[in-house]
């Protein structure tokens, strides 16, 4: 999966747990932007990506990330040391 | 197999898109809603479903399977992540739960407090949901062993009156979750040696709230079991714990709605009470009709005759505790009870079978009337079938009845059936122990023919292809089994080996066709022979004519008949024969030639038969299947 790819999963992951299927997602975006992103759904986007990038996030990377892109750079890291 | 996944649930790979459409609705069907539920759901689809319900019904809808249920969740961790699966598997069932929480870890002045929001309506059900390490505070590795029975007595007395409270102050059923093993070992496996260890402490608390439990007529949500089958890593991720005090990780959410549903569904009465079994391939490896009695797999020998075997056993105990059993089958009947009745490795015997049914008419047609002879709703029967068209068929017609998605492998057919939890009940009585005997008198054999099926719309949405072509050497080797071991749907039952069939294939007379059905459930393979020649008057005989019973009442045989005339007026036939030679196996097609269209020219009912079509009469006949000249 390319980067693009990623960001475009990563997308409709937030998409589907905050069902709101038309929602603008940029690398700048942040929780507190996105109407809904409250913190019982930061864990579900949380849980939703590692199944399906099968991955698992360390609870200190979690919790320094600052918005949309730095998750897409993460997971694009971790899938990288995966293969 | 995994639990977690709800892989009894089949798998709709457009879910998402019939999610929109039926939510997007002006007035939003309720059965979509239900249907929807159906399905192999994970977290995310489950709060989504969630929310388009609440969206759509603010209030229960009409039409429900019992009264609304007020759920009351105590819960001394977080539990806000797994409320829309316990009312997403609510609304699988055609319930509805409205669910009040507490703030989590009040829920004792909660329960005091009469002011609380726990009590502004009846509720009709409470759940304690403690994680270990907060009911069992206190423990410490240095205890005495004295000092940890003390700590369980303690314990044990504070639960137990929580729910003398509940009970008092709601009069309703209450479920206790079992704690979660899961703490890592201090000594290892001998670890029930030291007292104050929280994992050896929550092995015994356990056990002593079953007793408690059966004691003060609580339910049991045995999540400890569930750990047992899954592995701790399917419930519990420790990072959720720390981050969220999420004790049950999300990702099992669906499971643990189901678990708990089922607790309540069971006790207004409403759990299955009937398993309703498919023969071939389900009881036993293979077709009887075609393998017969010494060629099924079946018992010792075979590892998958033992697999069925094991499934045959797994049936007969849940008929021992109560569960109805009954057969359903596209089989003729004296041909599928012979097997219950001569095989020697049978363990489920005509005596266990509540009702029995054998016969070439549709299922859905003939499980609403096993329904009405057993005398119970069609919503208490679960069907298991291994045949997928069988499956969706009955899921479309009988969306009350549950079909679990059998796996392929019939090792696999008991835990699948047990994982559904179809069949979750609260106690025995001594009617459910007898109840497998009450049926042995009761053993109907009339033939049901009754249907009132809509074959035609459902047919029409399989979206058939059928792809013939001439023999080749491709299909050889499949050409000559299907011709050697089709008894049922076989005109002629001729048997032809390689060379002879080669010669067919080298016969500028001859028309051969090997046919094969692909639908939406999947590729059926190869699935029907004609082979015929023509003769000097320009009259067609056909020799042979087999079809795969798996694809019987599919229109394939008049797809067939329609591309067959096709053939042989492009080869200047004026009329094209048949015949029917009968054996003990093809009753079933004594009418085949007449419902095509031919016209009897020799022959007894019971006796071989000829028939003659003529090629400028025939009009071809309608059928929902569309057909493709193959490569």
């Amino acid at each position: 999966m390319n980067e693009s790819q990623v960001e475009s999963a990563l997308a409709d992951i937030i998409r589907d747990v905050l069902d709101q299927p038309d929602l603008k997602i940029s690398r700048a975006s942040t929780a507190d932007q996105i109407e809904g992103w409250d913190s019982l759904n930061h864990i579900t986007i949380v849980v939703a990506t590692e199944q399906k990038f099968g991955i698992k996030f360390k609870t200190a990377e979690i919790e320094t990330l600052r918005n949309f892109g730095e998750l897409v750079d993460l997971v694009e890291k971790k899938l990288n040391q995966k293969s | 197999m995994s639990l977690t996944d709800l892989d009894w649930l089949p798998a709709s790979s457009s879910w998402g898109e019939r999610l929109r459409a039926a939510a997007g609705q002006e007035s939003v069907a309720w059965k979509d809603m239900v249907e929807l539920a159906n399905a192999r759901l994970d977290m995310v689809k489950i709060n989504r479903l969630d929310s388009a319900i609440r969206r759509a019904f603010p209030r229960p809808p009409d039409g429900l399977r019992a009264n609304p249920i007020r759920l009351a969740v105590l819960s001394s961790s977080t539990i806000d992540h797994l409320l829309p699966a316990i009312r997403v598997a609510a609304v699988r069932r055609n319930l509805w739960i409205d669910i009040v929480t507490g703030d989590y870890g009040q829920y004792r002045q909660e329960l005091l407090d009469s002011n609380s929001a726990l009590y502004e309506r009846p509720l009709d059900g409470v759940l304690f949901a403690f994680d270990a390490a907060h009911l069992l505070a206190g423990a410490d590795p240095s205890m005495t062993m004295q000092q940890a029975d003390t700590l369980l007595n303690h314990t044990q007395d504070r639960v137990a009156e929580l729910w003398r409270l509940a009970r008092e102050r709601c009069g309703c059923q209450i479920v206790q979750q079992t704690l979660l093993p899961r703490f890592p070992a201090l000594m290892g496996g001998n670890e029930h040696r030291l007292g104050g260890s929280l994992a050896n402490l929550v092995t015994r608390m356990n056990s002593r709230l079953r007793l408690a439990a059966d004691a003060e007529g609580v339910d049991v949500l045995a999540i400890d079991e569930i750990v047992i089958q899954t592995g701790l890593t399917g419930l519990y991720d420790p990072m959720l714990w720390h981050r969220a005090k999420q004790e049950i990780s999300p990702l099992a959410s669906g499971l643990y709605g189901e678990l708990l549903v089922r607790l309540l569904a069971a006790r207004r009465g409403l759990a299955y009470k009937c398993l309703v079994l498919d023969l071939d391939n389900t009881l036993w490896g293979g077709v009887i009709g075609d393998d017969g009695l010494e060629g099924i797999k079946l018992g010792q020998g075979s590892a998958l005759g033992e697999a069925h075997l094991d499934f045959q056993r797994y049936c007969k105990d849940l008929s021992h505790r109560g569960v109805i059993l009954a057969v359903c089958s596209k089989n003729d009947d004296a041909v599928a009870r012979s097997v219950f009745e001569l095989h020697p490795e049978m363990i489920l015997r005509a005596s266990d079978i509540a009702c029995f049914v054998a016969n070439w008419e549709d299922k859905p047609g003939n499980i609403r009337s096993i329904a009405e002879r057993l005398n119970i709703g069609i919503d208490a029967i679960v069907f298991a079938d291994d045949n997928p068209f069988e499956r969706t068929i009955v899921r479309r017609e009988l969306p009350m009845v549950a079909v679990p998605e059998l796996p392929d492998d019939p090792a696999l057919y008991a835990a699948c059936i047990a994982n559904a939890g179809y069949f979750e009940s609260l106690r025995i009585t001594d009617d459910d122990l007898k109840r497998a005997l009450q049926y042995q008198t009761n053993l109907e054999r009339e033939r049901v023919r009754e249907s009132f099926t809509d074959m035609a719309g459902y047919l029409k949405s399989l979206d058939m292809r059928m792809t013939w072509s001439p023999f080749d050497t491709v299909g050889l080797s499949r050409i000559v089994q299907l011709i050697n071991k089709t008894n049922q749907f076989n005109l002629t039952t001729k048997r032809y080996d390689e060379t002879s069939v080669r010669q067919f294939m080298d016969d500028p007379h001859a028309i051969t066709m090997q046919i094969r059905l692909e639908d939406q459930l999947g590729d059926n393979g190869m699935i029907a022979i004609v082979i015929g020649s023509l003769d000097a008057e320009k009259e067609f005989l056909i020799d042979t004519w087999l079809m795969s019973c798996r694809v019987l009442g599919r229109q394939v045989e008049q797809a067939t008949m329609n591309q067959l005339w096709e053939l042989c007026s492009a080869r200047g036939a004026t009329s094209i024969v048949g015949e029917y030679l009968p054996t003990p196996k093809n009753g079933m097609v004594r009418d085949h030639f007449s419902k095509l269209g031919f016209g009897p020219i020799q022959g007894e009912r019971d006796g071989p038969q000829r028939w003659r079509l003529e090629i400028a009469a025939y009009k071809p006949l309608p059928t929902f299947i569309t057909v493709m000249r193959g490569s």
